[in-house]
């Protein structure tokens, strides 16, 4: 998964670093339904930050409120070390990219970009400037005279953009902001969104329910359920260290293993099935307890002859289903107890030279060192 | 504060140019007829203080009026053939719209617009100049008689006009626009494919016309008979213009009571019934829309 | 595929002569030469002559279109103000009486709105005269522009005054700049739609105007029922002319702008 490139960016590990926005114990009801329970967040400056979650898990809400479009029921939100609970929208430094982009039908894109602009402190003179500045940056020139309906999809949204950036504001929302676009398209845009948040230096924060779109542009992600953060973290630590089964199965593709952990040392052995030999991992974990062990299909190998004695974890079974994406292939091993295990490989040769097709028996191993215990 | 002068210039115009009036009918209906300006009894006695004014007054507020309504049988049967007139011409605006909304479903796309628009346009025109078409037809020396006359069909003219025929037509003919477009809206969403998969299962066309299409259309055929019985209830202008003497409907009756009578007590009363009477469709009416719109949403 | 079968032909055929051919028969007989309306004695434009002599007719013309300039265009203003409450308003004390009181006319008889207004004019001690013909049109005419302006309003975009607000206007300024010019076809609709529901009425103004103040309808209505003449045929087919061309351009000029969008949109698309 693709990182932003300033490795060395990560206030968030910075103790005297001061938030740009802070979330204190918000809650937020609409009648009965808690949208947002007790939340305590911060967002530094210059992030790329990711809200992600399945629909109705409360990351719009939470943008929303930072928009100002919402009060929290209690807790406070500050920006900048200013509270802003109760400020209207059009008096916050913060301006919004909508998902329906909410363009202005009867207003041009340059009459669009500009629109916050006139409406704001700048100097008459030095709105032209600034529009044809916008226009500039997401490649929109030739179209400035044209109306919202006489552009194309990925043309609107770049006007959205645009038109939301134009009073450079100290924070952008983006809800969902790539969701109308077709795949390929999705894709170059992402690129094109990093590329413009470097430049302007604009804090971005971005709702989204696609976790690789979040991988790919967030500096952090936090995964959402139920109106709670899950987990806050890089999108290498999300994918590689998930703190529960809720975030290592919302995010990518993984094998679940329920057991039973006894800790020697620093090593889990997980009991998981009669017969079985155990599954060792290392662990943090300081006493034995009931545990889900997560690993990724990429990280299982997938053999026909007996893996050497020193991988740490090998068992036996045989194939049940291929599913060939083309540069990988997933493999559903049938262990002998009836669990299938999903592995991965990259389809580096020819499918004609596969050394195992349907029904062969394979071995499975892994290191200990692969897979995460979780014991939420 | 700018939420608050939205909500209440039209809040506080209805309340004084709807609510208000409304609630004076009310209390006419409860008051006695007088010679007098204006001629009912009790009046509002300034002299006795706010209070203790309105308090006298309620107490002679009584319910002789409606009682008298009540007891009298030309009220009783002005309801009665107000409902039958009201409920007869709905069925046959329902009898003659239907076609025309199926046969506009079906036209070809390019036409539909071209068709809705001529469903319309009579709706622009005036009401009184449509009804007034129909006295020239209708009469004895009217151009449908000269026609039908011509033709040899009838020997002697008939006599249509000034009576509750013409008064069907009337309804019929300017309450039709009411019952095409909502049966059209409901025919024109529905999915072809469902006749297709109808006659597939081994339905004919006629059968499959009466369990698909006709179920299909059913908030609309109940929205256009809502749309055409309301009005058609309180109607004023198409009984008196078309109907005999002896057509009674009770906006006739409400509109004689208080013009060529001058009884306001007894108009007022006959009003207020009329809108008890009008509560259960216009509920029924309001139930429809709902579920449709449930069913859209 | 839609069958369109000989049965659906004749409905469609039988159902518009039955809506038009009144409407023509009066057109024709229009320019008939004799005073006796049902009998053709040739071709003349005479009734309209003397239709146009007539100062009764023509001042109660002015009166009704006065009455249903003012009374539309205020009709409007509070339809639109009650729609927008109604849609966007959220919940305010009294919010189901107030919508009641929107929906009510719509369905009440002409007669008890009528009758309950003029009383009220009478208690209040108000003469009545073109005002009081006003203010009544403007009450059941803003309950329609408000249902016009209210559907319009439930399919806009909210997110669109939300992106107003975050680009810095204020709630009005939104409405205004934003909203305004986008429902502006519906509320144009809903003053056409009030101002002929203001030419149109009969009851309504018979209640509310006074011995000085006679509208057209009532002109007419007084006239008729004394029977058919030619010169109510000649009034009625210059209405009836002024409607149809009124709707045929309306409709012609929202057609050729629909096609423009949509020219636009496939230019856009390529």
């Amino acid at each position: 998964m693709a990182q932003p490139s300033q490795d060395v960016f990560a206030p968030w590990e910075d103790a005297t670093e001061k938030p740009l926005i802070r979330f204190k114990n918000v809650t937020k009801r609409f009648g009965d339904f808690t949208a947002i329970d007790d939340l305590t967040l911060d967002i530094y400056a210059k992030e790329f930050f990711a809200l992600l979650g399945p629909s109705g898990c409360g990351k719009t809400t939470l943008m929303r409120m930072l928009g100002g479009f919402e009060k929290p029921t209690t807790g406070a939100i500050e920006l900048d070390g200013r509270d802003i609970v109760g400020v209207p929208p059009n008096k916050l430094a913060v301006n919004m990219m909508f998902q329906s982009y909410a363009l202005f039908p009867h207003l041009s894109v340059y009459d669009n970009i500009a629109f916050g602009l006139k409406r704001g402190t700048m100097d008459k003179a030095d709105i032209p400037g600034r529009v044809d500045e916008m226009l500039r940056l997401t490649r929109l020139q030739q179209f400035a005279k044209r109306k919202p309906h006489q552009i194309s999809g990925g043309q609107r949204q770049r006007v959205a953009l645009a038109r939301s950036l134009a009073k450079a504001p100290k924070l952008l929302l983006l809800d969902e902001p790539l969701g109308a676009l077709d795949k390929k398209l999705r894709q170059d845009t992402q690129f094109e969104l990093m590329d413009i948040q470097e430049k302007t230096g604009t804090t971005f924060v971005i709702v989204t329910h696609d976790q690789e779109e979040a991988m790919t542009v967030a500096s952090r992600v936090a995964v959402m359920d139920a109106g709670v953060i899950v987990q806050v973290a890089t999108p290498d630590a999300i994918y590689e260290t998930p703190n529960s089964t809720y975030v290592a199965d919302f995010i990518g593709d993984v094998n679940l293993i329920e057991g039973y952990a006894a800790i020697k040392g620093n090593r889990a052995e997980i009991t998981w099935a009669e017969g079985q030999p155990v599954i060792t991992a290392k662990t943090d974990l300081k006493a034995g307890t009931k545990c889900t062990f997560a690993i990724r299909p990429e990280k299982v190998a997938i053999t026909a002859e007996e893996p050497p004695e020193n991988r740490a974890n090998r068992v036996q079974g045989k194939v049940l289903d291929i599913a060939y994406l083309g540069n990988i292939s997933t493999y559903h091993v049938e262990l002998p107890d009836g669990k299938v295990i999903k592995a991965q490989t990259a389809n580096d040769r020819r499918i004609a030279r596969r050394s195992f097709t349907w029904e062969d028996p394979v071995w499975l191993s892994w290191t200990d060192t692969a897979g995460v215990v979780l014991t939420k | 504060m700018r939420r608050a002068f939205l909500i209440l210039v039209p809040y506080i115009w209805l309340l004084v140019l709807f609510l208000a009036p409304f609630l004076i009918v009310l209390r006419i209906s409860l008051s006695d007829p007088a010679l007098a300006i204006p001629p009912y009894v009790p009046q509002l006695d300034a002299a006795e203080g706010v209070w203790p004014g309105i308090v006298n007054l309620v107490s002679q507020f009584d319910l002789e009026n409606y009682a008298f309504l009540t007891g009298d049988d030309l009220y009783w049967k002005a309801y009665l053939s107000s409902l039958q007139i009201a409920v007869v011409s709905t069925f046959l605006t329902l009898l003659v719209g239907f076609p025309i909304a199926y046969g506009m479903a079906r036209a070809p796309v390019e036409w539909r617009a071209t068709l809705m628009m001529l469903v319309i346009l009579p709706f622009w025109t005036s009401f009184l100049i449509r009804v007034y078409a129909w006295i020239g037809i209708l009469g004895t020396e009217g151009y449908l008689n000269q026609l039908l006359l011509s033709v040899g069909v009838i020997d002697a003219p008939l006599a249509i006009l000034n009576t509750n025929i013409a008064v069907y037509i009337g309804i019929v003919y300017t309450y039709l626009p009411f019952m095409v477009l909502p049966i059209y809206a409901a025919l024109e969403k529905m999915d072809d494919s469902l006749l297709e998969a109808a006659e597939d299962l081994g339905c004919t066309r006629t059968s499959a016309f009466w369990l698909v299409t006709v179920p299909l259309s059913k908030t609309g055929i109940i929205a256009g008979c809502f749309l055409v019985f309301i009005p058609a209830l309180g109607e004023f202008v198409i009984p008196s213009l078309l109907g005999g003497s002896d057509t009674l409907m009770i906006g006739k009756v409400l509109w004689e009571e208080f013009f060529s009578n001058r009884d306001w007590p007894v108009a007022s009363t006959v009003a207020v019934i009329l809108l008890l009477i009008l509560i259960i469709p216009i509920i029924l009416f309001q139930r429809n829309e709902q579920k449709q719109r449930e069913m859209d949403g | 595929m839609r069958r369109f079968s000989w049965f659906n032909a004749t409905s469609l055929t039988l159902g518009f002569a039955f809506l038009y051919l009144p409407m023509i028969i009066l057109v024709i007989y229009s320019f008939n030469e004799s005073r006796l309306v049902t009998v053709w004695a040739g071709f003349s434009t005479k009734w309209y002559g003397e239709l146009l002599q007539n100062d009764a007719f023509l001042d109660a013309a002015w009166v009704t279109i006065k009455v249903g300039f003012w009374s539309s265009t205020i009709a409007t203003v509070l339809g639109t103000m009650a729609a927008y409450v109604m849609v966007r308003g959220g919940r305010f004390f009294g919010r189901t009486v107030f919508s009641g009181m929107v929906y009510a006319p719509l369905v009440m008889p002409e007669v008890i709105t009528g009758l309950s207004l003029l009383l009220f004019f009478i208690a209040i001690d108000l003469d009545r005269g073109v005002l009081t013909i006003v203010l009544a049109h403007t009450t059941f005419s803003m309950c329609y522009v408000s249902v016009v302006v209210s559907s319009r309003l439930v399919s806009f975009d909210k997110s669109l005054e939300e992106a107003a607000l975050d680009l810095g206007c204020t709630p009005f300024d939104a409405f205004r700049s934003v909203t305004l010019p986008i429902i502006a076809p519906s509320v144009i609709a809903g003053w056409l739609l009030a101002f002929t529901l203001s030419l149109d009425d009969l009851v309504i103004a018979s209640f509310a105007s006074g011995p000085s103040s006679t509208t057209l309808p009532i002109k007419i209505f007084s006239a008729v029922r004394l029977g058919v003449t030619p010169e109510i045929n000649a009034l009625s087919t210059i209405m009836i002319g002024l409607v149809t061309v009124g709707v045929i351009t309306a409709s012609l000029v929202m057609k050729r702008n629909i096609a423009r969008a949509r020219l636009d949109e496939q230019r856009a698309a390529g």
